[in-house]
């Protein structure tokens, strides 16, 4: 019963801030108000608060619990990404004046192909990146009620059409950052409880020669896969559609780099959390679904503490899939209304429906693997694509206009394939099931090939204004210097 | 006008030197001249050498541990405090490592553009 009123609760908690929200922020240009007086903390809060999804909050925990030690590297390089992108892109792209990936395509390349087709690779990150959380929200509902999957998934993409429509939420970077010290409570709080009952049972361990908990055990290609993992999510992060768009709430590049830093902390400590979850899971001998987070305070902490821990983690879980897809979605419906739709608020209102309604069409229809597995995914996608495109687009004059058309397209469209092939007809087995299951090891470095020697082919395609982006995108903004006068286009 | 002249405010030529001139140096930059282009390509070239100092000291950290666990079974079974080694090091210790290495990465990056500033803001030196 708890539970119940646990997911109600932060239903209409968000659907109210929602409704309040509108008059706090009716247009973007919250974002140039609030960045002024956000501290480079709260802002980070913000980012971890939209960034921690269903995928960290569950997912991890379910995975390292099913498939053991070579899933920590899930956690470790979901929070190195932030590593990465600090030091390759985050200063550059808050220079940039750019406000989301199509905008950071169009000021560097002077084009609106490149711009266009960044627009679509962004919707398909963000529909693969939405498909999961419907998916175990539908999962958690049923584990809650015992309602069918579809009750949870449509409620969730509910609310978060509501909340997008409505046009709060988004905006206000207090919800968000609020959001991440919810989580990090409904963990914590729980997880010492735990901690205190397995240490009165005696603090049970590992049996001897238990193959679990050893790293490179289990799949077919455990080494392969284990790179592969680690391609993809160290240099995807810097490719996912909602993560940019809060770096533009920081003042200039050095405020940039430092809530980097402080992103990397409190993603740090966030997840110390599902490892020992899915550790005790296993001592415990907890049946292997990304459900065990909810699932196992009950089991070790009984009585009425036990189902209000269990409550807590449950509003924790909807907290989590309620963020990011929110934050998802309006990246989707915005680049869908603004770059492929006429703009205004019409297109975005008709966007916004699209961008909830295809991924749970997909989550209703598709097979359904853990959620971590299908966002690692995600992210796989995003190393192919945005990655070289921000990392040559940063670091190297002689990127050409084909030369990221071509980059993109190859990269991305190997990727998706991949995916596809992988979502929809899977699971394959041997060598060609690793590669297409894990495809970042091979479409990233084809991606930065293909990038590299098609701008050396297409020297006369270099964007004439490149001398001055560099400059803009380099220089200290303490400098008086002449940054050319780019401006992301608002709707 | 044989009258007294005319009063005038008498001001110091030195007044009008030390009202700051939009500077020399930033000029060469906005006007893209051979001397600006050198100054932009030192100050990219500084951030991206320490970016990829970073970068590949990562790689190694991250690269080396499973080729680690893969060359040395032994380390797969070890233990630290009465729990698996390779838990202790990829569930913990690493997310301090990662942190503490953006915390370098940080001040130095920063101190990179300060003298890029400095330099930049210095007075120009008299050609001899």
């Amino acid at each position: 019963m708890g539970q119940i009123a646990a997911v109600v609760l932060v239903m209409l908690a968000t659907i109210l801030i929602g409704a309040f929200g509108i008059r706090m922020s009716r247009t973007t240009s919250d974002f140039y108000v609030a960045s002024r007086t956000v501290s480079p903390l709260w802002n980070a809060s913000a980012i971890g608060g939209e960034y921690l999804s269903a995928a960290s909050f569950l997912g991890i925990a379910g995975l390292i619990l099913t498939y053991g030690a070579d899933m920590l590297w899930l956690p470790v390089g979901w929070t190195g990404g932030y590593l990465v992108l600090l030091v390759l892109v985050s200063a550059p792209l808050r220079r940039s004046g750019a406000y989301t990936l199509p905008d950071f395509a169009e000021a560097r390349l002077e084009s609106m192909t490149v711009r266009r087709l960044s627009s679509v690779l962004v919707v398909l990150i963000g529909w693969l990146y939405l498909m999961p959380q419907f998916q175990s929200a539908g999962l958690v509902f049923r584990t809650v009620t015992g309602a069918p999957p579809w009750v949870g998934s449509l409620l969730v993409a509910g609310v978060v059409a509501i909340n997008v429509l409505s046009g709060g939420m988004r905006s206000i970077t207090f919800v968000q950052a609020f959001q991440y010290w919810l989580k990090m409570t409904a963990l914590a709080v729980p997880l010492a409880f735990m901690l205190v009952a397995w240490w009165s049972d005696g603090a049970p361990g590992l049996a001897p020669g238990d193959e679990w908990a050893l790293p490179l055990h289990g799949e077919d290609h455990p080494v392969y896969e284990t790179y592969s993992l680690i391609v993809a999510t160290f240099l995807g992060t810097m490719g996912l559609p909602h993560v940019l768009v809060r770096f533009y709430t920081n003042p200039d590049g050095r405020a940039a780099r430092r809530t980097t830093l402080v992103v990397l902390t409190l993603l740090g400590a966030f997840y110390l959390m599902p490892a020992v979850y899915g550790y005790l899971g296993h001592i415990y001998g907890m049946p292997e679904s990304d459900t065990v987070v909810i699932a196992l305070p009950g089991r070790l902490v009984g009585g009425p503490v036990g189902e209000f821990l269990t409550a807590l983690v449950t509003a924790g879980a909807f907290a989590a899939f309620l963020s990011t897809s929110s934050g998802l979605t309006v990246s989707v419906a915005g680049v869908i209304a603004q770059d492929i739709l006429r703009g205004g608020v019409r297109s975005f209102r008709i966007a916004t429906v699209l961008a909830v309604l295809v991924p749970l069409v997909l989550a209703g229809t598709s097979r359904s693997l853990p959620v971590a597995t299908v966002v690692g995914l995600a992210f796989a996608v995003a190393a192919s694509s945005f990655c070289p495109l921000l990392v040559l687009g940063i670091w190297w004059r002689r990127l050409t206009t084909a030369g990221a058309m071509a980059g993109l397209l190859t990269g991305g469209g190997l990727a998706c394939a991949a995916v596809a092939i992988t979502i929809i007809g899977g699971p394959h087995t041997g060598w060609a099931g690793s590669l297409l299951a894990q495809p970042a090891a091979w479409t990233v470095p084809v991606s930065f090939t293909v990038m590299v020697v098609v701008s050396l082919l297409t020297p006369s395609r270099v964007p004439p204004g490149v001398a001055r982006t560099m400059v803009r995108l380099h220089t200290p903004e303490t400098l008086n210097v002449d940054r050319g006068d780019w401006r992301p286009r608002f709707m | 006008m044989t009258g007294r002249p005319k009063r005038v405010t008498v001001t110091s030529p030195r007044t009008a030197a030390a009202r700051r001139p939009r500077h020399p140096l930033t000029r060469e930059i906005d006007e893209q001249t051979r001397l600006g282009e050198v100054y932009m390509r030192s100050l990219v070239r500084t951030q991206f050498r320490l970016a990829l100092f970073v970068c590949s000291l990562l790689a190694c950290v991250v690269g080396g541990l499973p080729l680690l666990f893969l060359l040395v079974p032994e380390l797969r079974e070890a233990e630290l405090l009465g729990l698996p080694l390779p838990w202790v090091v990829l569930a913990g210790l690493i997310y301090p490592a990662l942190v503490g290495g953006a915390w370098l990465y940080v001040r130095q990056a920063e101190r990179n553009e300060r003298d890029f500033a400095d330099l930049m803001e210095a007075p120009m030196k008299t050609e001899p």
